[in-house]
């Protein structure tokens, strides 16, 4: 699946880290990095937790 | 467990989570989401920020857009109240009319603590709501001069960092010797009351108020140590009471919530979750009731499940709190269960510069971490706290940092 992060929306509250570190990084600058971008289908549950978890709402699923 | 129907009263997070919840795990049933609200279901933090300072649209407040809550094909009843509850009967009162339910949710979260006497006084609010918050934005762009905020937590801080942004003159009156000192102790306290008095707000600490002043519209307020402060929009910011009258009599157990048990079943069939709800978490053997967001968005998903699956099928819904407030351009967060007079260390950072992680701890538990603009951190904290980090441990592993 597709991971797409709205960056004018993201104010890296970072929890999308803590729930997926393989797909997520807020770095020391405080912005948010994309480390996978296609993470795999096994992942969706995982993902979807993402997405509904971030305070604003910055995260979809693409397939 | 098979359930026909499930009624969801509260459309706000929880009530909405829940909602979704339902139809992503199959339930094919009724699903009615009552909330008191006329607006579709938004989300709330934005409104003590960016809604505030207007800018956000209403439209943008929306928890989801009108295609997907279409697509959720809910019988949605905004603008309805629940006015009762009969556990025995399986019945709830809804705009005065009797109905019966097979599930419950109950998510009507609280609601703001008013200052006496203040009752039809003009320019006094409080925020909880769009239209409460709608309000407080028209009164500051109509050229408000000077506001005063009562009560230094979550709100009445956003409050006075946004109304600080427009231009307007801040005074904040705090009961309490530093601001959220309740929460986060006297040391970090003072950190916060430096950063909204580095930003202009003239911060009052250890004074009530002792009496509201003005005939029709707010002149001021006068202080419990004799001081008079002017004011022309006053924003009362002293915690909110949950919504439970509507279950009085019911057969619930009410004490400051509906008291639910580890898996958020108040009764047979009937969950609570989000600020109103109160649960012993297991994971620290107390009663809690939270009043963060992702509170109110995990537990409107577990509640939900709750009533999808068997007794034996239950788990205890056991998180480490977390929350987010964004003042001037600082990002405060706060994961974990701090004690006001636990050791605090600053393990990055320096809290001179508002930037900075620092941990509380506990007869050697890892207890909370406070993090202002430090938000890898303090995530990388929450981690080590739902894995039952010791202080020591958690030190060790903040001593990588920087």
């Amino acid at each position: 699946m597709r991971v797409v992060v709205d960056f004018d929306l993201c104010e890296s509250n970072a929890i999308c880290m803590q729930i997926a570190p393989d797909v997520f990084e807020v770095r020391d600058d405080d912005f948010l990095y994309i480390l996978d971008e296609n993470p795999g289908e096994d992942r969706r549950a995982v993902m979807e937790q993402a997405v509904q978890r971030c305070p604003k709402q910055a995260i979809s699923l693409g397939d | 467990m098979v359930r026909s129907a499930v009624t969801i009263v509260g459309a706000s997070l929880a009530g909405y989570w829940a909602a979704e919840t339902l139809r992503r795990d199959g339930f094919e049933g009724r699903i009615s989401l009552v909330g008191d609200e006329p607006h579709a279901p938004y989300d709330r933090p934005p409104l003590s920020k960016k809604y505030l300072a207007g800018d956000l649209a209403d439209d943008r407040l929306a928890l989801t857009t009108d295609e997907k809550l279409a697509d959720l094909n809910l019988d949605l009843r905004l603008g309805c109240r629940a006015t009762g509850l009969d556990v025995a009967d399986r019945t709830l009162e809804v705009e005065g009319i009797v109905e019966s339910f097979d599930g419950l949710v109950i998510a009507t979260g609280t609601r703001c603590r008013t200052l006496p006497g203040t009752e039809g006084l003009g320019g006094v609010h409080t925020l909880r709501t769009r239209d409460d918050a709608a309000a407080i934005r028209d009164a500051l762009a109509d050229g408000t001069g000077r506001l005063v905020v009562v009560g230094a937590g979550f709100i009445g801080a956003e409050v006075a960092s946004t109304a600080i942004g427009r231009g307007v003159e801040v005074t904040m009156v705090e009961a309490l010797e530093a601001p959220f000192g309740r929460v986060l102790g006297v040391e970090m306290g003072a950190v916060m009351a430096d950063v909204h008095r580095q930003h202009g707000v003239d911060l009052r600490t250890g004074v009530g108020v002792e009496e509201v002043l003005g005939d029709g519209h707010v002149a001021g307020v006068r202080l419990t140590d004799g001081t008079t402060l002017e004011a022309d929009l006053l924003v009362v910011g002293i915690g909110v009471v949950p919504n439970t009258e509507w279950v009085e009599g019911s057969g619930l157990t009410l004490d400051n919530g509906v008291v639910c048990d580890e898996t958020c079943l108040a009764a047979p069939g009937i969950v609570a979750a989000g600020d109103v709800a109160r649960w012993p978490n297991p994971r620290y053997g107390e009663l809690m009731r939270v009043e963060h967001w992702d509170n109110a968005v995990q537990q409107g998903v577990h509640a939900a499940r709750r009533l999808l699956v068997s007794d034996d099928e239950a788990t205890p819904f056991a998180p480490v709190p977390w929350f987010w407030s964004d003042q001037y351009d600082r990002k405060v967060q706060l994961a974990g269960r701090p004690h006001p007079d636990d050791e605090v260390r600053v393990v990055t950072g320096s809290t001179e510069e508002h930037r900075f992680a620092a941990f509380y701890g506990r007869d050697g538990r890892f207890t909370a971490a406070l993090g202002m603009n430090r938000p890898r951190q303090v995530m990388q904290s929450k981690g080590l706290l739902e894995a039952g980090a010791s202080w020591d441990e958690a030190l060790a592993f903040a001593s990588e940092w920087d």
